[in-house]
């Protein structure tokens, strides 16, 4: 193995690794405070709070309107909130207007209603592309819209989150709103494609 | 500022990635070790200074920079952490080495300096007794800037012309706050962008907008 060479990059496991050890023996960083963050990240902030605040607005119009009106505090409701949920406004798609977030910058995203932004979201193409070509992008990755749908694009950057209310498929109309938040993905609520009947 | 975070509209990136539903938070164990680490470093410069951490990111090197995702973070919380000399430089690498059995000396744990700064209030909301300059409805310009530091106006948008589509909550100007140099909060606006604006006549129609500081705009005459 070369020593020196810039070709010689550390594996990144082990930087890590280096870095929790370096600042755990000075009581800069405790670990079980890391695994508490690694493990609500992994468990319980994810999409599937998202699910519940959009299945929530799909049976109950007075709770949509609050959500359309005040994000933050409607999606507070249900106990929502925390990092990267400072002021959440909602955006509803429709089959005339289709709203897709993306962040051009970093990789701004709502964790406290979608959780941890997926690999695609935080890929150069995507943050580079999106806002440039959307009809494009959004057709590679299986979202063909019509020609008549108007589409906009926010590009998070400021400490503004973006939410999308997608529309309620057809014929789940009867549904309880446990069964719709079922059907919710993470990819319609970031606006990459439609929430689809069972 | 340095571009190499700022993607919006670079070329040659080749088809965007297809989205899996079971795709893990955490895909291997260091990515979420990683995270905390960075997580909690921020917290020991001054505040827990997102910005910084931001204007950290955007200053690593294109390996470091694209060494993954929560590599990427790693590589800015180190940086962050040697510049208030709460580790020296080369402390994170020496260990690396020691951890995989080579004989290294490391480098003695420096005298911390970090910067003189604590945040007003937590999060980045802040009150502004002012009046908002730009009405909603109102074209405005997004200034032609090239800052030298860190700055959230896209390069894509820069001349460019718009409207106020909304008046989002004031917030603190990440521009100085990234630096440790104030908060200066200003009013945020949602502004709207036409896409023949941006990219010119062949665009694809849509519609773009993006949240912008209230000194990053000027009115349209």
């Amino acid at each position: 193995m070369s020593e020196t060479t810039p070709a010689d990059r550390l594996p990144i496991e082990l930087r890590t690794e280096a870095l929790e050890q370096l600042l755990t023996e000075r009581g800069l960083v405790d670990p079980s405070v890391m695994d508490k963050f690694i493990q609500t990240y992994e468990t319980s902030v994810g999409p599937m709070n998202g699910a519940k605040v959009i299945a929530k607005a799909w049976t109950d119009p007075d709770y949509r309107e609050r959500l359309l009106a005040d994000g933050t505090a409607a999606i507070a409701e249900l106990g929502f909130k925390g990092p990267q949920g400072e002021h959440i406004v909602v955006v509803e798609n429709t089959p005339q207007r289709h709203n897709v977030i993306v962040c051009t910058l970093c990789s701004c995203y709502p964790w406290p209603v979608l959780g941890l932004p997926p690999s695609w979201y935080k890929d150069p193409a995507y943050r580079a592309r999106v806002v440039r070509e959307p009809r494009v992008v959004l057709a590679e990755m299986g979202l063909e819209l019509p020609a008549d749908t108007e589409i906009v694009v926010r590009d998070s950057s400021s400490e503004v989150r973006w939410l999308v209310l997608p529309e309620q498929p057809a014929g789940t109309e009867d549904l309880s709103e446990q069964e719709l938040a079922g059907l919710v993905t993470r990819d319609a609520m970031v606006g990459v494609a439609k929430v689809k009947a069972p | 500022m340095n571009r190499i975070a700022d993607l919006g509209g670079t070329e040659g990136w080749g088809r965007v990635k297809t989205p899996t539903a079971d795709e893990p938070v955490f895909a291997q164990e260091w990515e979420g070790r990683a995270f905390a680490l960075a997580l909690l470093s921020m917290g020991r410069v001054s505040g827990r200074n997102l910005d910084a951490f931001r204007h950290a990111l955007e200053r690593l090197g294109r390996p470091e920079y694209f060494d993954t995702y929560y590599g990427r973070w790693l590589h800015a919380a180190e940086l962050m952490l040697v510049e208030s000399a709460i580790l020296a430089p080369g402390a994170v690498e020496a260990r690396a080495r020691k951890l995989r059995g080579e004989d290294v000396d490391e480098p003695p744990v420096p005298e911390p300096n970090k910067p003189d700064y604590a945040p007003t209030a937590a999060g980045s909301l802040r009150t502004v007794e002012d009046a908002p300059r730009f009405a909603v409805g109102e074209r405005v310009r997004a200034k032609d800037l090239e800052p030298k530091g860190h700055t959230r106006l896209p390069h894509y948008l820069r001349g460019h012309c718009g409207t106020i589509e909304m008046i989002q909550p004031a917030a603190l100007l990440p521009d100085t706050h990234a630096h440790f140099l104030g908060e200066n909060a200003q009013h945020v606006y949602t502004v709207r962008f036409d896409s023949r604006e941006l990219w010119g006549a062949d665009a694809q129609p849509f519609a773009l907008s993006s949240e912008l500081y209230e000194s990053y705009l000027e009115p349209v005459s």
